[in-house]
C-alpha cells in the first residue's frame, strides 16, 4: 500500500509554558525517509507524538492525501495507515512473545499465528515463541516490538528512537528493512541519535535549528 | 471488530490468570471487611440483621475500588495504553470489553460470595435472591464508574485513596437503591422498582462510562 | 455568527483588560446587595410564626447553598468549553472557581448546621437537603484534588474537566437517590424552608442577598482569575507593561 503525501501545516507545540516548536511546515511524499535530529529536549519525540495522534498540536495542521489528520475521515485513514512505535516497546511480561505480538497486530489487523513466527524469525527471536517475556532483555522486548514492522502492512511509519537496546547486527537489519520499505514506496518518520548518512535518500530535520 | 473483541477477551484472560493474586486479594478485603464489623459491634442477631444489607454494599463498593486502582496502571506503565489509542478500533468499545472482563472475575465473584456473607450476619434466607440480584445489577454500575476514576487517575502513583475519593460520591446512588431494596425486601414487600431503576443506571453506565473512561485514557497518554 | 468575539474571549489579555473594567462594579454592587439585604433580612424582616429569630440564618444559607449549586454547573459548562474548544480561559476559570464553590458549600453546611441546632435540637440531620450539600463538597474535593494531584496542567486542566462533566452528570442522580432515601428512613412531616406562601418583606431581602452572593462569587473568582493568568502569561510584555504600571 502507497501512502498518500503528508503536510505539515504552521505546526507548533507548547508543553509546561515551554515552546517547543512553532510554524513548523513539512511535506512529504512516498518512499521518503525524515530523521528528526536535534539536541534532547528539541521537541523531537513531541513532534512525533502529535504526527501519531497521542499528544494534541497547539497550533497548525497535518494533512494525509489533503484531509486532516485530526478529525474525520481523514483521522481514520491516518489511525489505519501510520504506526507508532515510541520508547515504551508495549510487551506485557506475563504473556509470550506471540502472544504480545499477536494482540499488538490485532489492533490494527488481526493476522495469522504463522506470519507471526515468521516476523519473530527476521527479527532473531526464533525459538522465543513461547518464553514469557519477563524472562526477556530489554533489547529483546525492543525487537518484539519491532517485529511489527515485519509484519503489518502500514504505509507510514513513525520510530521513536528504534535502534535502542539493539545490537549492531540488530541494527543493519533494521536499517536494510526501513531502506527497502521506502524503496517499496513506504515513509519512514524517525527519531535517532545513530547517524543515518550513509543510508540512501535520507533527508534531515534538525529541531535545534528551528527556535 | 467482533474478532478484536475476542482477542482483547482472550488477552486480558490470559493476563488475569498468570496474576491469580490480583483476583483473590479484593475478594479476601471484601470477606475481611464484612467480618469486622460483628467484631466491631457485637454478634447479636437481631444488629446484625439491621446492619447487614448496608455493611455488604459498602464492603462491595470498597473491595471494587481496591481492585480497579490499577486498572490500566501496568498498560500505562510499560506503552501498551498508548497502542490502545493510537489503534484504528474505537477505544470506547476496547475499554468496555476490558472493564466487563474485569468485572466478570472480580464483580462476580463477589456476587456469588454475597449470600455466604449474608448468612454469617444473619441474613433470612428469603432475602438472599434479592441481595444477589442488586448486587449483579449494582456492581457493573460501580465496575464502570470506577473505571472512569482509574482512567482519570492513571498517570498517578497516588493509590487508591484519590480514586475513592473521585469516585466513592458518585457510587452514592447505586448505595442507596441496593440497600432500599434490601430492606424492602426484609419486610416483605416488592423490590421490582428497585431493580428497574438499579437496571436504568445499568444501562446508563454501560452507554455513558467507555466514553468518559476513553476521554480519560486520550488524556492520561498525552502527557 | 460572529465567531471572532468568541475567540477573542479566549484571549488571557483581552480577559484582564475587560475584568479589569468590570470588576469595581461587581464589587460596588455586591457590597450594596449584601448590606442592604443583611441588614434587611438580619434585622427588619417580620418574625417566623414558627421559628422566631432563628429562621434569618436562611439569608446566608440560602444564597450560599445556590451560588454552592450553580458553581458546579459552571464548573462543568467551563469543563465543556475547554474540551470542545481548547480555550485556555476556560481551564483558568475551572481551576480557580473549584475552591470557591467549596467554600460556599461548608459555608451552606455550616449554617445548616447553626441553624439546625434551635429548630431541631442537634447540629447535625441527616435530612435530604444538607446530605446532597455534603455530597456536593465532597464532589468539590474530588475535583481539586485531582487538580492538586497532576502536575502537568494541560493534562491536570483536562481531568479536571471530564471529572467535572461526569460529576454533573451525576449530580441529578444523586440528588433524587438521596431524596428518595430520606422519604424511606425519615417520613418526615417537617421541612425546611419551604414555606408555602412567603411574604415580600421575608423574600425581597433573601433575593437581595442571593444576587449579592452571585456578585461576591463573581468578584472572587474574576479576582482570583486575574491573578492566574499574570501568573501564567508571566513571560509576555502586556503583562510586564502591566506590572510595571501598578508598581
Amino acid at each position: 500500500m502507497k501512502p498518500l503525501p503528508v503536510e505539515l501545516d504552521s505546526l507548533a507545540c507548547e508543553r509546561d509554558q515551554r515552546e517547543l516548536f512553532a510554524s513548523l511546515s513539512l511535506r512529504l511524499e512516498p518512499g521518503e525517509i525524515l530523521q528528526v535530529a536535534g539536541p534532547n529536549g528539541s521537541g523531537k519525540t513531541s513532534l512525533l507524538r502529535i504526527m501519531a495522534g497521542l499528544l494534541p498540536a497547539s497550533a497548525g495542521e497535518i494533512h494525509y492525501g489533503g484531509r486532516s489528520v485530526f478529525h474525520g475521515a481523514g483521522q481514520e485513514d491516518w489511525r489505519r495507515h501510520r504506526l507508532f512505535i515510541g520508547h515504551a516497546p508495549a510487551v506485557k511480561g506475563a504473556l509470550t512473545t506471540e502472544e504480545n505480538l499477536s494482540w499488538l497486530c490485532a489492533l490494527s489487523e488481526p493476522v495469522a499465528v504463522e506470519a507471526i513466527w515468521q516476523a519473530l524469525e527476521q527479527v532473531g527471536l526464533r525459538g522465543f515463541e513461547d518464553i514469557p517475556c519477563h524472562n526477556l532483555s530489554a533489547g529483546q522486548h525492543r525487537r518484539v516490538a519491532l517485529a511489527r514492522l515485519y509484519l503489518e502492512r502500514h504505509p507510514v511509519w513513525i520510530l521513536d528512537e528504534p535502534f535502542t537496546a539493539i545490537d549492531k547486527a540488530g541494527v543493519a537489519a533494521l536499517e536494510k528493512h526501513i531502506v527497502k520499505h521506502a524503496a517499496l514506496g513506504g515513509m519512514v518518520i524517525m527519531t535517532t541519535h545513530h547517524g543515518l548518512e550513509h543510508l540512501p535518500g535520507v533527508r534531515q530535520l534538525d529541531m535545534g535549528q528551528l527556535n | 471488530m467482533r474478532r478484536v473483541v475476542w482477542l482483547l477477551f482472550c488477552r486480558e484472560w490470559r493476563l488475569a490468570w498468570r496474576r491469580p493474586g490480583d483476583l483473590l486479594n479484593p475478594l479476601v478485603f471484601f470477606a475481611l471487611v464484612v467480618s469486622l464489623f460483628p467484631l466491631a459491634v457485637g454478634p447479636e442477631p437481631s444488629m446484625l440483621r439491621s446492619m447487614a444489607p448496608g455493611v455488604i454494599w459498602v464492603a462491595a463498593l470498597l473491595a471494587t475500588l481496591l481492585s480497579l486502582d490499577g486498572l490500566f496502571r501496568s498498560d500505562y506503565d510499560d506503552g501498551s495504553l498508548e497502542q490502545w489509542v493510537l489503534s484504528p478500533h474505537p477505544l470506547a468499545l476496547m475499554v468496555l470489553v476490558k472493564v466487563l472482563h474485569h468485572w466478570l472475575l472480580s464483580g462476580l465473584a463477589m456476587v456469588l460470595l454475597a449470600p455466604l456473607f449474608g448468612l454469617m450476619l444473619a441474613l433470612p434466607l428469603s432475602s438472599l435472591p434479592v441481595l444477589v440480584l442488586t448486587l449483579l445489577l449494582g456492581t457493573p454500575v460501580l465496575s464502570l464508574l470506577g473505571a472512569v476514576g482509574a482512567a482519570l487517575t492513571v498517570g498517578l502513583k497516588s493509590g487508591g485513596v484519590l480514586l475513592a475519593l473521585l469516585i466513592l460520591p458518585l457510587y452514592i446512588p447505586v448505595l442507596i437503591l441496593g440497600t432500599g431494596a434490601m430492606d424492602a425486601a426484609l419486610q416483605g414487600m416488592p423490590v421490582t422498582g428497585y431493580a428497574l431503576w438499579l437496571g436504568c443506571l445499568a444501562m446508563l453506565a454501560l452507554s455513558l462510562a467507555p466514553i468518559a473512561i476513553a476521554a480519560g485514557l486520550r488524556i492520561g497518554v498525552s502527557e | 455568527m460572529n465567531w471572532s468575539f468568541f475567540h477573542k474571549l479566549g484571549s488571557p489579555k483581552w480577559f484582564h483588560d475587560i475584568s479589569g473594567r468590570w470588576l469595581p462594579w461587581f464589587a460596588v454592587a455586591g457590597v450594596l446587595l449584601l448590606s442592604v439585604g443583611s441588614v434587611w433580612g438580619l434585622f427588619f424582616a417580620p418574625e417566623d410564626y414558627q421559628q422566631g429569630n432563628s429562621f434569618r440564618i436562611i439569608y446566608i444559607h440560602v444564597p450560599a447553598a445556590f451560588v454552592a449549586q450553580s458553581c458546579y454547573m459552571m464548573l462543568a459548562v467551563a469543563g465543556i468549553v475547554s474540551l470542545v474548544w481548547r480555550m485556555k480561559l476556560a481551564d483558568v476559570a475551572l481551576k480557580c472557581a473549584a475552591p470557591i464553590g467549596a467554600w460556599m458549600t461548608f459555608v451552606a453546611l455550616l449554617t445548616g448546621a447553626i441553624w439546625g441546632k434551635p429548630t431541631w435540637g442537634t447540629y447535625w440531620v441527616w435530612d435530604a437537603r444538607l446530605t446532597s450539600m455534603l455530597i456536593l463538597l465532597f464532589l468539590y474535593f474530588g475535583i481539586i484534588a485531582l487538580g492538586q494531584a497532576i502536575s502537568n496542567r494541560e493534562t491536570s486542566a483536562k481531568a479536571t474537566a471530564v471529572l467535572a462533566i461526569v460529576g454533573v452528570v451525576n449530580i441529578p442522580i444523586i440528588k433524587y437517590s438521596v431524596d428518595w432515601w430520606n422519604t424511606l428512613h425519615q417520613p418526615a412531616t417537617f421541612k425546611i424552608t419551604e414555606k408555602p406562601a412567603m411574604p415580600v418583606e421575608m423574600w425581597l431581602p433573601l433575593l437581595l442577598m442571593v444576587l449579592g452572593f452571585y456578585a461576591l462569587f463573581t468578584v472572587s473568582l474574576l479576582m482570583r482569575m486575574r491573578l492566574e493568568v499574570l501568573r501564567r502569561e508571566h513571560k509576555t510584555r502586556w503583562v510586564r507593561e502591566v506590572l510595571e504600571k501598578s508598581s
